[in-house]
């Protein structure tokens, strides 16, 4: 890595001691000598082991649940299903006002996707507990599913998720999010050339090296101690809080060392149904994904289809970008609707383009829930922007990398979402990898700057 | 058929913090008897290296070496509200509050170093090394230990701070949009070099140039791991991963490493990594969120370098070999 000092270098200092100086990890020799304690190093006597019994089907109304058989089982403590959660219907954004409720923690007379968590079982060991959810009877009927956003979105598709109604959130906005800069028809109109493209992206999974899990121990004085990798902690707590119908107060958690997050764990998922069994049992319980669960259950970074319509004039400048973008969320909101909003924020990119339309949607189907991943909202749209001003320029016939710099923002050049912008630095980032990957460009564009025009 | 090849670049910006969601972090810093310092938080450390950062700026505002500093987290029975390590706001919003909580307890430190010394608080400063000196008479100074004594077992005092950052939440106009998503922002510029194989639609990946502006990199080293990382983290995702290959159809999900492909240590592209500062008007000493933003910038640069080596566009991620022979198969029927 290279520090290259001669840019910004009006406002950058090297004053300081502690700061910008390469001191060594304190907890590296922890973690590459085995000695970093995390979540999963907390084994206690007498601890449970819990596992899901998970839907096989798509979409299906659950008829009967019979458990029998599974609690005679050898070594099994206790079977949970929906009846048991205190507060069953929950979403994870209630806490900053952002609803409906839509999410079961157990199924309650419905799947809405494969792999769905429908019953919980307790045992001595992860076999037992393993071999007693297999003889979980469930008796479904199953119904019609949607898998694709576009027909999700038509009329007469089956809903996903009745909490919504309609197979797309529906915020304060209407069906989208908006953002209306300028007159996006006036622009084409005046462009040189309109382009429009169409860009999509598939399911990722976070792949961390930890799975997702956590560890709960009831304590004598009437609490529980969760030890957990949740990368949000009273985030986490106070939804539990609203789960299981428990004062914040009899809560303890305790993390803050994760093994890869990635955005990967910020669902509450694990901790709300482990402490509930930990409660109904006076047992210790772990619960901890496997890696198939972790690959297929846990949220995924959604899906994305992204509809980018440009107009772009001979000399370069793009004078009106409209953008359509599609989040999949699966069946659930979880974090989903924060995304599609971000994107919103986040288009047409960091460039000033004088019109601008953007809609952004969240849209439900019967696929695992996807929700939070490192550059969430954002960077399925990079991609999808920064291919589309690629073809911008070939289709004017000019090098992409000088298309860019025609583009770019500037300070005080106001955004779409109405910010003037401050503290650009994407001419001398071009400019940089001008020189760094022997990428010539004009003189004029290397000549430029981010500051404010004139100043 | 032959390797063909290609280059390609994008650049991009990335939003620090939730901005839309509201954005509070609390830190609380106090010393222990002998001048050591505890940085209580209940923000968490995915490995990226939280607690190591936050010992430096802690150490930087009260004056101290970083080994001075102990940083307790995550537990939520001590620490004070985080709303978590998510949306590259870590670093920005956990340092800004030990920032103001650092001030907080140095001010007290040196008020019972003044009283020691029979100087001003205001005439005092510290070395760095772990001694408070008075400005202009360095031969006048105390020790940090000595002050921490002092204020523990004479002069009844806590040399201790609260912390606070709240970026309030921003709501989006319904019909405009207007909105504040973010504090400041991080940039960069990549540059791809791939080689296609136009027979098996197989991409090397020749070498990545980043150019990453992340406002002030508070630890080169640490920095580094993150920016090089997220760059592989960026070609994986341009070329290998996905849970649902044939999406919007959900068979053949991968269940683990042998079926979700990654790049391995033969598929490494070779990384260079340039890092420009323009420091953020409300960042810790300057920095802003680079933790998301390093992982965006190859995937397009990587799609466009693929169009250069052998004239298709994938615009479907990821860009499997099967879709770029299925591309360069219409591409000839043309």
């Amino acid at each position: 890595m290279e520090l290259r000092k001669s840019y910004f270098a009006d406002v950058r200092k090297d004053d300081l001691h502690e700061i910008g100086q390469p001191r060594p990890r304190s907890d590296s020799p922890g973690h590459v000598t085995g000695k970093t304690a995390y979540f999963a190093d907390h084994n206690f006597p007498g601890m449970l082991h819990l596992k899901m019994v998970r839907s096989p089907h798509h979409h299906a109304r659950i008829r009967s649940i019979d458990t029998s058989e599974a609690e005679k089982h050898p070594g099994v403590v206790r079977v949970l299903t929906a009846r048991d959660v205190p507060h069953n219907v929950y979403t994870i954004l209630i806490l900053i006002q952002i609803g409906p409720e839509d999410e079961t923690v157990l199924a309650d007379g419905k799947v809405r996707w494969k792999g769905e968590a429908v019953v919980a079982v307790l045992a001595e060991t992860e076999r037992a507990a393993q071999e007693a959810a297999a003889k979980v009877k469930v008796d479904y009927e199953v119904l019609p599913a949607v898998f694709d956003m576009e027909e999700a979105l038509k009329p007469g598709a089956p809903i996903v998720n009745e909490y919504h109604g309609q197979n797309y959130y529906l915020y304060d906005s209407g069906e989208c999010r908006k953002v209306r800069f300028g007159d996006v028809e006036a622009g084409f109109a005046e462009a040189d050339h309109v382009l429009e493209q169409s860009y999509q992206s598939s399911p990722i999974e976070h792949a961390p090296t930890e799975t997702t899990g956590c560890v709960v121990m009831p304590e004598g004085n009437d609490r529980f101690t969760c030890y957990t990798n949740t990368q949000a902690m009273f985030f986490t707590l106070d939804n539990t809080s609203i789960i299981l119908q428990m004062p914040g107060s009899k809560l303890h958690f305790v993390g803050g060392t994760v093994g890869g997050g990635f955005g990967g764990k910020v669902d509450v998922i694990v901790e709300p149904i482990a402490i509930l069994g930990a409660k109904l049992t006076g047992r210790p319980v772990s619960f901890i994904y496997s890696r198939e669960e972790e690959m297929q259950i846990s949220s995924p970074r959604a899906a994305e289809k992204v509809v980018i319509k440009d107009g772009v004039m001979k000399d370069g400048r793009i004078v009106a970008r409209k953008v359509t973008g599609y989040t999949d969320a699966g069946a659930y909101s979880r974090h989903s609707p924060y995304g599609a909003q971000k994107g919103a924020g986040h288009y047409p990119g960091p460039y000033t383009i004088p019109n601008v339309w953007i809609d952004t949607y969240c849209v439900y189907t019967n696929r695992t829930p996807s929700s939070a991943m490192r550059g969430f909202g954002v960077t399925i749209g990079d991609f999808a922007l920064e291919v589309q001003m690629d073809k911008l320029a070939r289709l004017i016939g000019m090098d992409p990398l000088e298309f860019r710099f025609i583009n770019a923002y500037r300070d005080g050049d106001m955004k779409a979402h109405r910010q003037p912008t401050e503290g650009a630095a994407l001419i001398e980032c071009m400019q940089e990898a001008s020189r760094a990957a022997n990428w010539p460009v004009a003189e004029k564009f290397m000549a430029m700057s981010s500051y404010k025009k004139g100043a | 058929m032959a390797i063909r090849r290609g280059r390609g670049v994008a650049a991009i910006n990335y939003p620090t913090g939730m901005n839309l969601g509201g954005d509070p972090t609390q830190a609380l810093v106090h010393s222990t008897p002998t001048g050591n310092f505890m940085v209580t938080l209940s923000s968490v450390d995915l490995g990226q290296g939280m607690k190591q950062i936050m010992a430096q700026i802690c150490a930087e505002t009260i004056g101290v070496p970083t080994d001075h500093v102990v940083v307790d987290t995550a537990d939520t029975d001590t620490g004070p509200h985080c709303m978590g390590t998510f949306a590259s706001r870590g670093t920005h919003r956990a340092g800004n509050a030990v920032i103001q909580a650092a001030k907080e307890a140095r001010q007290v430190m040196l008020e019972v170093a003044a009283e020691e010394l029979e100087v001003n608080a205001s005439d005092l400063e510290t070395d760095g090394q772990g001694n408070i000196l008075v400005k202009g008479a360095p031969q006048k100074s105390i020790s940090i230990f000595d002050v921490a004594l002092s204020a523990h077992f004479k002069r009844g005092r806590s040399i201790s701070g609260r912390g606070m950052f709240l970026i309030p939440r921003s709501y989006p106009e319904k019909e405009t949009g207007a909105m504040k998503p973010s504090t400041c922002y991080a940039h960069a510029c990549t540059v791809a070099e791939v080689e296609v194989d136009d027979e098996t639609g197989e991409v090397t990946v020749l070498t990545v140039k980043n150019v990453f502006e992340i406002g002030r990199a508070l630890n080169p080293k640490m920095v580094e791991q993150q920016l090089v990382g997220g760059s592989w983290m960026g070609i994986s995702h341009a070329l290998y991963e996905t849970t649902e290959p044939y999406y919007p159809n959900r068979d053949h999900g991968g269940t683990d490493f042998n079926q979700y492909l990654m790049p391995g240590p033969g598929d490494l592209a070779e990384t260079e990594i340039i890092v420009l500062e323009r420091p953020s008007a409300d960042g810790p000493y300057g920095a802003k969120g680079p933790g998301e933003m390093c992982a965006n910038p190859q995937i397009p640069a990587v799609a466009n370098a693929v169009f250069d080596a052998v004239g298709v566009r994938i615009d479907t991620l990821p860009i499997t070999p099967e879709r770029i022979l299925r591309a360069l198969k219409a591409q000839a029927a043309n």
